[in-house]
């Protein structure tokens, strides 16, 4: 285990090396602009859309349809209790991103939550006031490292991707989760293989039923459902490599000022 | 002499009517929204409530400004006639579009917390869709034109920092680009969605 920790770290750093010559946040910017990343699979892409679309009509739509039924406080408990799972996967990049102290916020919402607030199902840190927790994953840390995205893809069964955020989601399975680590990897007494591959299916459906409307009323409005949604993905992609939620940090305005009409 | 009374009375009475009539952004928002949210709640039928909206779109969204930006650069290449056509086909498939996408909500409660000022022509304001027990709260940001203050207009929505106008014209990119930039493909698809 030592051992593959010590090889991602240096993968990462060689990575990092490789790419650091002007790695500001305006490089960082430019790269991840959804404009300019190419869809170089595009053929192969629409196939895997396409699958996934009919997967998703068989299997996640009508489970997400169910699950949108259950009482309020079971779904945002459900919910609460995958997001402190994923604040094991936020806590190491936030130090690889030299993000130090939210790494200590994020240590200390981890363990708040998951001792008081019963394995996380209730969000106790932010009722003590703790700022809203940020998910961090190892394809954001190589961005902001100055990695750029590589072309776009769509994975079987999990969706959009880059082929660097594919590559770097491999850490989490080579000792860079430890919610993986403890149920695949290292089989206890107490967690299996079940729980981790349970947990992430119930993501993906947590995250269909709270999209349940946007993702029927995008695909029903659509002249190009494939399109709009990699936009969609490539642009929330963007904004949380920048940890940011404000559209004129990313949206380049030159296209608008050029538009009179009054 | 009277002529000269007359000339500044009209002036007087031309800026005062400017600073009167200019209307503050996120007041415009909250207004429009307000104007839509009662539409939805009304015991009215899916098609009258949609007509009400394009109504209410028609007035409130640069529809023109978001053709042409979602055209990205194709729209230096197209001449008048086809400018003309562009112009109506999206008009018909913005304002189905647009209609659609709203009327599926049924009194949706939306405040404006905020606005940033950016420039002259453009303001963005913040507003949140309040969650209910099926969907969570959603962070809808408006982006307005502002050049002419008396009548602000809606060039774009970002939801959760998602802008639709740039979705729309990176499909609309997409279009083009699996039609080797054939316009004419555009128009199609444009028009087939108009009239399904």
């Amino acid at each position: 285990m030592f051992r593959k920790l010590i090889l991602i770290s240096v993968s990462i750093m060689l990575l990092a090396f490789n790419a650091n010559a002007g790695s500001d946040g305006e490089l960082v910017l430019k790269k991840n602009q959804p404009t300019e990343i190419k869809d170089c699979f595009e053929k192969l892409n629409r196939v895997t859309f396409a699958f996934n679309q009919a997967l998703d009509g068989v299997i996640f739509k009508p489970i997400a349809s169910a699950y949108r039924v259950l009482p309020s406080p079971i779904k945002e408990g459900v919910s609460n209790s995958l997001d402190n799972l994923s604040t094991l996967v936020t806590i190491p990049n936030n130090i690889i991103q030299g993000e130090v102290k939210k790494a200590g916020i994020n240590s200390g919402r981890f363990i708040l939550n998951t001792t008081i607030g019963i394995l996380g199902f209730i969000d106790v840190a932010q009722h003590l006031g703790f700022p809203e927790h940020e998910r961090e994953d190892y394809g954001q840390s190589l961005a902001t490292m100055g990695v750029g995205p590589g072309c776009y893809i769509v994975l079987p069964v999990l969706g959009p991707s880059t082929v660097r955020d594919a590559a770097a989601s491999a850490i989490n399975l080579v000792g860079g989760d430890a919610w993986y680590n403890v149920t695949v990897n290292n089989d206890t007494r107490y967690f299996s293989d079940f729980d981790y591959y349970s947990s992430r299916v119930t993501s993906g459906i947590d995250f269909r039923a709270k999209n349940y409307d946007a993702i029927e009323n995008l695909e029903k409005n659509s002249i190009d459902f494939y399109a709009s949604v990699k936009s969609l993905y490539l642009q929330d992609r963007q904004q949380k490599i920048l940890n940011t939620n404000k559209i004129i940090e990313t949206q380049d305005d030159s296209d608008w000022e050029e538009i009179e009409t009054q | 002499m009277n002529l000269k009374k007359i000339l500044i009375f009209f002036i007087l009475f031309f800026f005062n009517n400017t600073y009167l009539y200019s209307i503050e952004p996120d007041v415009f928002v909250q207004s429009t929204v307000n104007r839509a949210s009662q539409i939805l709640s009304e015991n009215i039928t899916k098609k009258e409530k949609i007509n009400k909206l394009k109504f209410i779109a028609k007035e409130t969204v640069d529809i023109r400004g978001v053709g042409f930006y979602s055209l990205g650069l194709a729209r230096k290449s197209l001449n008048d006639a086809q400018k003309i056509k562009y112009s109506e086909l999206f008009e018909s498939y913005f304002l189905k579009s647009f209609s659609s996408r709203l009327s599926e909500y049924t009194n949706p409660e939306i405040n404006v917390v905020g606005k940033e000022f950016l420039n002259k022509n453009y303001t963005i304001v913040n507003s949140i869709l309040i969650g209910t027990s099926e969907r969570p709260e959603v962070k809808i940001d408006w982006r307005i034109y502002t050049k002419n203050p008396e009548n602000p207009l809606i060039r774009d929505l970002i939801i959760e920092g998602l802008s639709l106008a740039r979705t729309q014209k990176e499909e609309f990119a997409s279009i083009l680009n699996s039609n080797d930039g054939d316009i004419e493909a555009l128009f199609k698809t444009l028009d087939e969605f108009s009239k399904n």
